[in-house]
């Protein structure tokens, strides 16, 4: 697909997910909106599976490790056809499937459940032994926040997958600068996240997270990666998108009031409606 | 009457105690939510980040412990004694260390959420470790009893706080918190409510709802969940016949069970248990989950009825 395709594609994603959060008055709009251009170009113009058949066995795989952007998921999920737009509005509601972090056994789509951070990346180098020993063609994407990876786990499946020589996983770092206490430079800082991965053995690739030719060469080059699996660090901002959310510590796990909504609603359609002309 | 979080609470007794106790606080990157945040803004320098690792965290807290300092570390309930409960048990159980555990967001009522997040089995885990003391404050006045008590208990604590705003059910003036023993806050003689955390203004209400058809109802608060009250439970069994226990947790492993225990070997009467029932949670207002999973006051009633007719 064109890059002003996938553009608007990611515009609606990040429409859905702030509608999503807004309805719900909860829900984490920040890392939601900082993965939105990753998003549109996996499910359109890379992965292989069909929202018809959402269990196909040979499908490629995606896990969000850092489960908390669940809206960003669900809104690729609906805007790709797995379920209707309509029932972003009920997300995190009781009578809903949309639970507030991902579940895989009740959400068309949703390849493993998660929420609990660092648990995702272990679950999809499962994945991806798999495709191993059972000779399957199917890749396996994860996607991890940059505070997510100062959980310890991430780290064992770092050295399992290149133990491994899962170059069939291929993982994206959303380094977005930012946690809930602050930026993850003073929390607890995970920098340098490529020499890390590279000391792991690792191919590692570094790009910026809004800029589809490069998301574009990151997915060809790592399909070419062989005997070890690639981590892409995606420098993105936090909050993209919704000027008065970008880079703002506070709108990690905050929902618009109805003012706000409308403001970053209108933002995005014209953004939507530059790009259309 | 105004409603407050016991974790609000938890953050205000960190930073009123500060002076008179010396203590470090620790928190894996959610000081904004546990509320550790309020001690962190008033003592910076007493305050540690250890970002998203909660397992390093609670093994780091016990390294602290050994050299004669107390430490308080915080997370929410699932990730504290659910991702930690190792480390827990073996670098601050086993060594009965002075780390105590403050634990938020426990229970059904964390809400949108949902299950990842809500930790329905923390009570039962923490209960299982040797030698560790596990509270459940029913309000903010108990609560800032509890941490007061857990910085002058020598060895592991286990404080479980909820993120959903409650109204007092004690009274500032006159409470005392005395470890190993229940409240009562309202004698009865047909059935007895005995609840755990949060859950006594529910328990409350149901005895309300009692008396409007004739029956008296005793009401027992638990925050000491270990050490338990075995003489409140057993004088309760004899007097009254029936208990029912009602907590934010699992029927398997928390108070309902602690409470069968001392019935079994003590003084057996009818028991009910209202609680998640072997079930994950789910995303929801607290109000609907309630509904959801059957702990209204409606749902305690029920229960009572069904204790006393067994009786
Ligand atoms: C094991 C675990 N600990 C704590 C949390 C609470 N939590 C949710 S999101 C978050 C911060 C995540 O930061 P980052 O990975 O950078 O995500 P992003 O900036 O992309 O939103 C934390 C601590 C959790 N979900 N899981
Ligand atoms: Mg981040």
């Amino acid at each position: 697909m064109h890059n002003k395709e996938l553009e608007i594609k990611a515009y609606n994603i990040r429409k859905n997910a702030l509608t999503a959060v807004y309805s719900a008055a909860s829900g984490h709009p920040g890392g939601s909106l900082s993965i939105a251009d990753l998003m549109a170009v996996l499910y359109f113009d890379e992965l292989n599976i069909d929202p018809a058949d959402p269990d196909m066995e040979d499908r490629d795989r995606f896990v969000l490790s850092k489960g908390h952007c669940s809206p960003a998921l669900y809104g690729t999920l609906a805007e790709r056809g797995y379920f209707p737009i309509d029932d972003l509005k009920r997300f995190r509601q009781v009578d809903s499937n949309l639970q507030g972090h991902p579940e895989m056994k009740h959400i068309s789509g949703v390849d493993m459940t998660t929420g609990s951070l660092g648990l995702g990346v272990s679950a999809a180098c499962g994945m991806a032994l798999s495709g191993k020993i059972y000779k399957k063609n199917y890749r396996v994407y994860a996607v991890l926040g940059d505070g997510e990876i100062e959980e310890g786990q991430v780290w064992e499946a770092a050295m399992y997958a290149a133990h491994y020589k899962l170059d069939n996983l291929c993982i994206f770092v959303d380094s977005n600068g930012l946690q809930i206490d602050g930026p993850t430079a003073d929390v607890m800082n995970s920098d340098p996240i490529d020499k890390k991965y590279e000391a792991f053995g690792w191919h590692v690739i570094k790009i910026d997270g809004h800029n589809y030719d490069e998301i574009k060469a990151a997915l060809a080059e790592a399909k070419t990666i062989k005997g070890k699996p690639t981590a892409v660090v995606m420098k993105t901002v936090k909050g993209k998108g919704v000027s008065y959310m970008e880079n703002q510590v506070s709108w990690h796990g905050s929902a618009p009031n109805e003012e706000q909504y409308n403001q970053a609603i209108a933002e995005l359609d014209a953004h939507i409606a530059q790009l259309g002309r | 009457m105004a409603k407050k979080a016991t974790r609000e609470a938890y953050g205000e007794a960190l930073r009123d105690l500060a002076d008179k106790y010396d203590f470090v606080v620790l928190d894996a990157d959610l000081a904004a939510a546990t509320k550790t945040g309020t001690f962190k803004k008033a003592h910076p320098e007493r305050f540690f980040d250890t970002g998203i690792a909660e397992g390093n965290m609670m093994s780091v807290a016990a390294g602290i412990a050994t050299t004669g300092k107390v430490v308080f570390a915080s997370s929410f309930a699932m990730f504290a004694a659910g991702r930690a409960f190792e480390q827990i048990r073996n670098s601050v159980g086993y060594p009965h260390l002075n780390v105590k555990i403050g634990a938020t967001h426990a229970g059904i009522t964390v809400g949108e959420d949902g299950a990842t997040h809500q930790c329905l089995e923390d009570v039962g885990l923490m209960r299982s470790i040797p030698g560790m003391v596990v509270l459940s404050p029913a309000d903010s006045i108990e609560s800032k009893a509890c941490v007061e008590f857990a910085i002058n208990h020598n060895g592991p604590v286990y404080l479980r706080f909820s993120r959903m705003a409650v109204e007092d059910v004690f009274d500032e003036a006159t409470y005392k918190f005395e470890l190993g023993k229940g409240n009562l806050l309202k004698d009865g003689k047909d059935v007895t409510i005995m609840s755990t955390g949060i859950m006594a203004g529910f328990a409350l209400q149901t005895a309300e709802l009692l008396k409007n058809q004739g029956i008296n109802a005793r009401v027992i608060s638990m925050a000491s969940i270990k050490p338990i009250d075995e003489d409140i439970i057993v004088k309760a069994a004899k007097e009254t016949g029936a208990i029912v226990t009602v907590e934010d947790h699992s029927i398997i492993g928390g108070l309902g069970t602690a409470v069968a225990e001392v019935l079994a070997e003590k003084s057996p009467a009818v028991l009910r248990r209202i609680g998640t029932q072997d079930t994950f949670g789910r995303s929801g207002k607290p109000a609907d989950l309630f509904k959801y999973f059957k702990m209204t006051p409606e749902d305690i009633q029920e229960a009572c009825m069904d204790a006393i007719k067994n009786k």
